[in-house]
C-alpha cells in the first residue's frame, strides 16, 4: 500500500498489545478473527441465500421470458403476414387464371361469330354470281339466235338479188348453221 | 525514516465482544473490513437490484455478471448438480473477491492476508466435500482415491498419493490465497516505501528518481487488483473441483 512510516521507528508491528512478530501467525489473534469470520461469513451466507441470489435469479427469469415472449410474438407476427403473403399469391394467380379464361372465350366467340358472317356473305356472294352468270349465258342465246336469224335473211336476200331466185329458206338455214359452226 | 512493510498486516483490537475461557474475543480492524466486504456484497447484490430493470443499469449489471459468472463457473467444473453449492460457492467468491478489493485501497486492511482467514475457510470447504460426499455416495465416496485403470501393482501407491493429496487440499487451497495476499501487499509496501525513502534521503534527486519505483508500484497495484480477482476466481473455481468429487466420485 502507498501508506508510508506509520509504525513509527522503534517498534515493528508491536501495538495492539501483540508481541513483536509476524501478525497473520500470532496465535493469540486467531480465536477474535475467526469468531468475526464465522459470524460475517454466515450473515453473508443468509443474505446471499435468501435475499441475493433469489432476487437476481427472478430478474434474470422475468428477462428471459420477456425475450422468449417477444421473440414468440415475433414468430407469430411473421407467420399471419407470410401467410397474408401466400393468400395475396394464391388469390392473384387465380384472378389471372380467370382474367386468361375469359379472354379465351370472348376471342373464340367472336372468331365463330366472323367466321359465320364471313361464311353468309360468301354465300350471297357465290349466288350472286351465279344469278349473273346465268343471265349472261342467257342473254349471249338470245343474242346467239338473234345474229342466226338476221344472217339467214341476209344470205336469202344476198342470194336473190344475186341469182334473182328467192333460195329455199330451207337450205339458207342450213348453209347459215354450216357457216356458223365453222 | 523507517519503512515496515508487515505493519499493514497488524491486527488492532477496536473493542472487547467477550470472553472464551480466559481468552478476549476482540472485534478488531480485521473484523470491521469483513463487516464491511458483507455490507458491499450486500449493498451491490440487494441494492443494486432493487430496480429489477429490464435492461440492467451498472449496478445491476454487475450484479446479474457475478450471478451469471459464478453459476456459468459451477455449472462448467461440478455440473448441475453442483448448484445446490450455489450460495456457498457465490459467498466465497464474492468474499474473497470483495475483501481483496477492498485492501488494494490504501491504508486499508486485507482480510485474506491471514492465514487463519483463509484456512478457516478452506476447511469449510474442504469438510464440505467430505460430510457431503459420505452423505450422498456413503462408502463409494472412497473410489476418489482408487483412479480407473491403474495397474493392481502400483494401486497401493496411487492410493498413498491421492489420499496424501485430497488431505493437503486445504493447505494448498488456504496458502495460496493467503501468500498471494500477503506477498502482493509486502511488494506494494515496499516499492511505495523506495519512493519515500529516496525523497528523503537523497533530496531533489530523489525526489526525481523516484517516479520509477512510483511507476513501478502503478504497475503493480494494476497487478494486484487483477491477483485479488484471480485468487478470489481460483479459490472458487478449486472448491466446485473438489465438491465435483463429492458429488461424482467415479471420476
Amino acid at each position: 500500500m502507498a501508506e508510508k512510516s506509520h509504525g513509527t521507528g522503534a517498534h515493528t508491528g508491536a501495538d495492539g498489545g501483540h508481541g513483536g512478530g509476524f501478525p497473520p501467525f500470532e496465535s493469540s489473534t486467531f480465536a477474535s478473527q475467526l469468531v468475526s469470520l464465522a459470524i460475517a461469513f454466515v450473515a453473508l451466507y443468509v443474505i446471499v441465500s435468501r435475499f441475493a441470489l433469489p432476487r437476481v435469479e427472478s430478474v434474470i427469469d422475468a428477462r428471459q421470458n420477456a425475450i422468449e415472449g417477444d421473440l414468440a410474438a415475433a414468430q407469430k407476427f411473421k407467420d399471419e403476414s407470410d401467410a397474408a403473403l401466400k393468400a395475396y399469391e394464391t388469390e392473384l394467380a387465380s384472378a389471372r387464371a380467370r382474367a386468361q379464361a375469359i379472354g379465351n372465350e370472348t376471342r373464340e366467340k367472336l372468331n365463330a361469330a366472323a367466321e359465320a358472317e364471313r361464311k353468309a356473305l360468301e354465300d350471297q356472294l357465290n349466288a350472286k354470281l351465279a344469278a349473273a352468270e346465268k343471265q349472261i349465258a342467257a342473254t349471249r342465246e338470245t343474242a346467239m339466235s338473234n345474229v342466226r336469224g338476221i344472217a339467214a335473211d341476209a344470205a336469202g336476200a344476198i342470194v336473190q338479188r344475186l341469182t334473182g331466185v328467192l333460195p329455199d329458206a330451207k337450205m339458207v338455214s342450213k348453209a347459215v348453221d354450216a357457216s356458223l359452226k365453222g | 525514516m523507517k519503512i515496515d512493510p508487515i505493519h499493514q498486516f497488524n491486527i488492532e483490537p477496536i473493542f472487547t465482544i467477550g470472553h472464551i475461557g480466559n481468552h478476549a474475543i476482540a472485534f478488531t480492524n480485521s473484523s470491521l473490513y469483513m463487516f464491511l466486504s458483507v455490507a458491499v456484497i450486500s449493498l451491490l447484490m440487494i441494492g443494486g437490484m432493487s430496480g429489477r430493470q429490464l435492461v440492467p443499469g451498472r449496478l445491476q449489471s454487475i450484479a446479474e455478471i457475478s450471478y451469471e459468472f459464478v453459476a456459468s463457473t459451477i455449472r462448467s467444473t461440478a455440473g448441475a448438480e453442483g448448484m445446490k453449492f450455489f450460495p456457498l460457492i457465490f459467498s466465497l467468491f464474492m468474499f474473497i473477491c470483495i475483501s481483496n478489493l477492498i485492501g488494494i485501497i490504501p491504508y486499508t486492511f486485507t482480510v485474506s492476508s491471514h492465514i487463519i482467514v483463509t484456512a478457516a475457510l478452506a476447511l469449510l470447504v474442504f469438510f464440505t466435500v467430505l460430510i457431503y460426499g459420505l452423505y450422498k455416495n456413503g462408502l463409494k465416496f472412497f473410489k476418489i482415491f482408487v483412479p480407473h485403470g491403474v495397474p493392481i501393482y502400483i494401486l497401493p501407491l496411487v492410493m498413498f498419493i491421492e489420499i496424501l493429496s485430497f488431505f493437503l487440499r486445504p493447505v494448498s487451497h488456504s496458502v495460496r490465497l493467503f501468500a498471494n495476499m500477503l506477498a502482493g501487499h509486502i511488494a506494494l509496501k515496499v516499492f511505495a516505501g523506495f519512493v519515500a525513502m529516496l525523497g528523503v534521503s537523497l533530496g531533489a534527486i530523489g525526489w526525481i528518481g523516484g517516479v520509477l519505483p512510483l511507476a513501478l508500484t502503478v504497475a503493480l497495484t494494476a497487478l494486484e487488483l487483477l491477483v485479488a480477482f484471480l485468487q478470489a476466481y481460483v479459490f472458487a473455481i478449486l472448491t466446485c473441483i473438489y465438491l465435483n468429487d463429492a458429488i461424482h466420485p467415479g471420476h
